[in-house]
């Protein structure tokens, strides 16, 4: 790890501030960034903390969301998102306990990996990530792999799920890393069905637009057992082919329909 | 009523106490005074001409004591390989130089180019990103058959090919087998890859090294598995130390699994680094550093024939590998596939004829050696493999196919030049139809069926050849260090004893098991009796643990040492109680003299050799210490049958044990506990070389598998709970305890009963698969059933 300074700010204008400086950098749970530093693969001159934040902590539930502040730990979100047992239920499946214990919904978020859980839950909740400057929908937040719509020195302060009727999410594990393989979330809202994968694609999270056609025709598993998404746009690699990641992409949707129905 | 104390019993590991109190001392644990450390800048090139080292701005940084290159090593050997090979032509194996830093080249990606020593670690690897390096990057070669072709890439140009050796055994019978071959009523041919593995023992590599300059002494602080053959290799082939001025101590190690067996650079490193810097020098590898610098384990590519009668009867087997070197010889990387793998080639069978051929290869990736079996995983999984695709395809029950085959009287010579003192395993297949409840495998693959998966059920058996090794037969088959054990019994006045053995600890529990025998010979309690190991300043020259050897070795080093205290104890009880030495009887820690009541103590018989005031003493010696070295006359040879059930999830591909036992043949046994342990975690890295790990690189030498994000280490939710039997006991003819060894059995036994079990799901789903590489990853699976 090179050297850093660290800062603590206890507001998120105070960290906003602090953001300014060059190449400072938020830490949230650390779960990603402080092994990246370690690997020497992230010099940032400075680290501000946001888990001294009391307004990142919140957590609501109310008027058909549930509204969770940036700073919450994955764990805190499985035991406390009864109101979206869908949402609970990733969240308890997200890495370890220690993991669980540190990272947060905010540092998920930003992160955007291509194999994480949360942006699944955000696209097909039609969340929207709330940041110190503005509010962002889900369909414009991800942009590709490790890509978000974020502005340097954003913070995402809370995120906003509308929960659905019903939804479920089914993972299926990389067996080394247990991150997510393919990753399928299906929500049902009143105003449609959505379906978003990650895991798969080249080009990160994504909602599945067939699939959702077809559940809005009939929300029932044998409505989409004969859709296919594209292999060519798929991850190929030591864990699974291209091929392999488009089947699992119908695979986990289909079970994810069928376990929410 | 089970025992509650001495062999056959099982006491809880009195060393866990202290590892699972945080009591443990590790060697990062150990910290010399004003120690520097070490950061080593290691190639992320496969292979590549190094053209220039610029060191002058990283000399500069703070911190720095002094930055090393290959130039600084010029006056000293390279690690040096411990088995040389004779191959089928009579040619002695190829042997390149192998350097403590790169010398002109890199070869792999994580060799190390330089060696910085620094104030602290974070300095060293500051100062290490400063070093300039002038590398043209070269063509890799990774694969074998690739490297063989006279077109390769070397990665050695002083060498003529990449060709290690080209090995036959037994090379007089290879016109015999071929004309099996023609003979045979059906030939059954199988093409597979045993996957190359990273150990990944808990505790990564660390090395200290000291120098004192008032006694002109170096010490070692490694984790290794066998401190004296440290010594050495480093003192006599490396640095050029003798032996009375290096001591090496490998305190508690966390793991090794074969890789810490081995001599590596960074051991020899730190030793020179720490007289030439007059400074103790500390290296601890991280995981990062382990998994492309650690020696690998397994890959191996192979073809393996079995031919028949019409009576199904095995008339011979015929193999053809491709054995993967990696870049340069670690230790004992030669004799692991041909002497450790071609004479298990005849398994549990009599067939009458076998030959094997090895390709030894180098490549651009880090050396292979020896990983928990050996050799002998590769064999077995070959043979059983091929054995199960053989009762396939005639529509046999593998079962009966088997037990129509084994060899059942013993002693037995096998066509491929051991022979087997005991066994039976007709005994251990009747004990796992018992406890797999095979009779009840057709109602659970129904209930399976029933939930939309497939079950399987994969059974083989095993042999190994353990207890290695016969110091004048290795010899003769290149070994280059002898196989015997030591072990030194020192008892004290009051009748402790302390028991200094060569084999190493490094959680198979010696200090526990070992005092159990010891405990059992005299009568008295276990905890009179310590042991001692890991430290050639402490213990006899001794080889160390690995092969499954130590208590059929080691063990048997500490039975014949005690075997003479307890002659000379006898004979100081003699003279107490004034009676001839033959009539002396020891029991329950009571010498007595035979048809009287006299008895004297054992306290009072140690007492005496250390206070010899009413002592023989124109007989005998005073004090009680006796040393033995014990040089085995055989390998031992464990056997068993295994049998693996498995569900396959027909969507995914995803395979899960559903069950999983074991019934090995592991001759007497001193701790029943321990044996299980040693069996399950051996299950447990079989299983992940079945299911989970695989060590890639891509087609540049890149390493892809390079931390635990993409090398898949099997975790408790992986594994079932296991079956565990070895009731079934021959006992080992030639060794004073009967014992055969049991720490490799798990994971030599364990593979092909997934894979065969993978193979049997599908097929019962009326897919035309025959074999799947392994590791069985839920894409391959998948692959396989759609392919
Ligand atoms: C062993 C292990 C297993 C894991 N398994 C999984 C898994 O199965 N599924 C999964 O989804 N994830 C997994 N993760 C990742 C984990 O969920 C991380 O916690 C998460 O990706 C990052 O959250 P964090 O709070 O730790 O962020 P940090 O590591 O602190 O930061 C990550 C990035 O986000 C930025 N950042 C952090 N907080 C904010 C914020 N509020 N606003 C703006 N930017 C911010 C940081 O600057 C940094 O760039 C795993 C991690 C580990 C170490």
């Amino acid at each position: 790890m090179y050297n850093f300074d660290y800062e603590a700010p206890s507001s998120v204008a105070e960290a906003v501030a602090a953001l300014a400086a060059e190449d400072a950098q938020a830490l949230g749970g650390g779960q990603t960034l402080i092994p990246t530093m370690k690997q020497r693969l992230a010099m940032p001159s400075t680290l501000v903390s946001l888990s001294g934040i009391a307004e990142m902590k919140g957590f609501d539930v109310g008027n058909g969301a549930v509204t969770i502040g940036g700073n919450v730990t994955h764990a805190v979100v499985a035991a406390g998102a009864g109101a979206y047992p869908a949402l609970a239920e990733l969240a308890s499946h997200i890495g370890d306990p220690a993991v669980r214990n540190r990272g947060t919904i905010g540092g998920s978020l930003a992160n955007n990996d291509p194999s994480a859980d949360y942006p699944a839950a955000a696209l097909a909740s039609a969340a929207v990530i709330v940041t110190n400057a503005r509010e962002i929908a889900a369909d414009d937040y991800f942009q590709g792999m490790f890509t978000t719509a974020l502005e340097d020195g954003e913070i995402i302060t809370g995120v906003r799920f509308a929960v659905p009727e019903v939804a479920n999410y089914q993972k299926f594990v990389q067996p080394a890393s247990r991150f997510a393989l393919v990753g399928v979330f299906v929500a049902k809202h009143a105003d449609g069905v959505r379906v978003a994968v990650t895991g798969a694609s080249e080009e990160g999270v994504f909602r599945w637009a067939a699939a959702e056609a077809a559940l809005n025709d009939s929300f029932s598993a044998d409505a989409v057992a004969d859709l296919a998404v594209d292999p060519a746009n798929m991850i190929g690699d030591l864990h699974g082919t291209k091929a392999y990641r488009a089947h699992l992409v119908g695979v986990m949707t289909k079970r994810a329909v069928a376990a929410a129905t | 009523m089970p025992k509650d104390s001495g062999i056959g019993a099982s006491p809880k590991r009195r060393e866990d106490v202290r590892f699972l109190t945080g009591n443990g001392n590790y060697t990062d644990d150990i910290n010399a005074h004003g120690q520097a450390y070490v950061h080593f800048l290691r190639s992320d090139l496969a292979h590549g001409k190094i053209n220039g080292i610029d060191t002058a701005a990283a000399e500069a940084m703070p911190g720095v004591v002094r930055i090393f290159t290959a130039a600084d090593f010029e006056a000293v050997g390279g690690v040096p390989c411990g088995w040389q090979i004779t191959d089928r032509h009579g040619e002695v194996m190829q042997e390149p130089k192998h350097p403590i830093l790169a010398e002109g080249k890199v070869r792999h990606v994580g060799e190390a180019i330089a060696a910085v020593v620094a104030d602290s670690p974070e300095q060293a690897r500051d100062a290490a990103e400063a070093i300039e390096l002038d590398i043209e990057e070269l063509p890799a070669v990774i694969d074998m058959k690739a490297a063989v072709a006279d077109s390769s890439v070397k990665v050695h140009d002083d060498l003529t090919s990449n060709l290690c050796f080209d090995w036959g055994f037994v090379e007089e019978n290879r016109e015999a087998v071929e004309q099996a071959f023609q003979d045979a009523a059906h030939v059954t041919t199988l093409e597979l890859i045993n996957n190359r593995l990273i150990a990944n023992p808990m505790e990564p590599r660390v090395a200290i090294g000291e120098y004192n300059r008032s006694s002109d002494d170096s010490t070692l602080y490694t984790t290794s598995q066998n401190p004296h053959v440290i010594r050495l290799l480093m003192g006599a082939f490396v640095l050029g130390i003798p032996e009375h001025k290096l001591r090496v101590v490998a305190p508690d190690v966390g793991g090794g699994f074969g890789t810490k067996i081995f001599h590596y650079a960074e051991e020899a490193f730190c030793t020179f680094a720490a007289k030439a810097c007059n400074r103790a020098i500390k290296w601890t590898s991280s995981r990062s550093e382990a998994f492309m610098s650690d020696a690998h384990g397994r890959d191996h590519v192979s073809k393996i024939e079995l031919a028949l009668d019409a009576d199904n009867n095995f008339t011979a087997v015929r193999t053809d590998t491709y054995a993967n070197m990696g870049a340069y010889l670690s230790t004992f990387a030669p004799a692991v596939p041909t002497w450790l793998h071609g004479i298990l080639m005849a398994g549990n069978y009599k067939t009458p004829l076998v030959y094997v051929n090895v390709k030894a290869v180098f490549t651009n990736t880090v050396p292979v050696d020896a990983y928990r079996g050996a050799g002998r995983p590769e064999a077995t999984f070959q043979l059983e493999r091929v054995v199960d695709k053989a009762a396939r395809e005639l529509g046999v029950d593998p079962i009966a196919l088997r037990r129509q085959n084994f060899i059942t009287e013993f002693p037995y010579a096998t066509p491929v030049a051991v022979e087997y003192d005991t066994g039976d395993y007709n005994a251990t297949m009747d004990k796992l139809e018992e406890i797999a409840d095979l009779s009840g495998f057709a109602t659970r693959r129904a209930a399976s069926e029933a939930k939309g998966k497939i079950r399987g059920l994969g059974v083989n058996c095993y042999i190994e050849a353990c207890g290695i090794a016969p110091s004048n037969l290795v010899g003769q088959l290149g070994a280059r260090a002898g196989l015997y054990e030591s072990a030194t019994v020192r008892v004290n006045a009051t009748g402790g004893l302390v028991v200094m053995t060569g084999s190493h600890s490094h959680g198979q529990g010696h200090e526990t098991a070992f005092p159990q025998v010891i405990a059992e010979m005299i009568g008295i309690d276990e905890s009179m009796i310590e042991i001692v190991h890991g430290d050639t300043a402490k213990v006899p020259m001794g080889m160390g643990t690995y092969g499954s050897r130590s208590l059929a070795v080691g063990g048997s080093a500490m039975v014949k040492a005690t075997e003479k205290i307890i002659a000379k104890a006898k004979k100081i009880a003699a003279h107490l109680m004034e009676a001839a030495d033959a009539d002396i009887e020891l029991k329950d820690g009571q010498f007595s003299v035979a048809g009287t009541d006299k008895s004297v103590a054992w306290g009072d018989v140690t007492l005496a050799a250390y206070v010899p005031h009413n002592y023989p003493l124109e007989d005998i010696e005073p004090g009680l210490e006796e040393t033995a070295f014990y040089d085995p006359s055989n390998f031992t040879y464990p056997s068993g049958a295994y049998a693996c059930e498995v569900e396959v999830d027909p969507d995914t591909g995803k395979v899960s044990i559903e069950r999983f036992s074991a019934a090995d043949d592991f001759g007497n046994i001193v701790n029943p506990m321990i044996v299980d342990g040693q069996v399950h975690g051996g299950i447990g890295q079989g299983i992940g070389q079945a299911l989970l790990e695989g060590c890639v690189y891509d087609e540049n030498g890149q390493l892809l598998s390079a931390s635990f994000m993409d090398y898949a280490m099997p975790r408790a939710d992986d594994l079932p709970f296991y079956a565990v039997d070895h009731s079934c006991q021959t006992p080992c003819t030639h060794n004073p305890l009967g014992v055969k060894g049991c720490g490799e059995a798990g994971a030599i036994g364990s593979p092909p009963a997934v894979v065969n079990a993978v193979v049997d799901a599908l097929q019962s789903a009326g897919k035309n698969v025959t074999h799947i590489d392994m590791p069985l990853s839920p894409g391959r699976v998948w692959a396989a059933m759609n392919g």
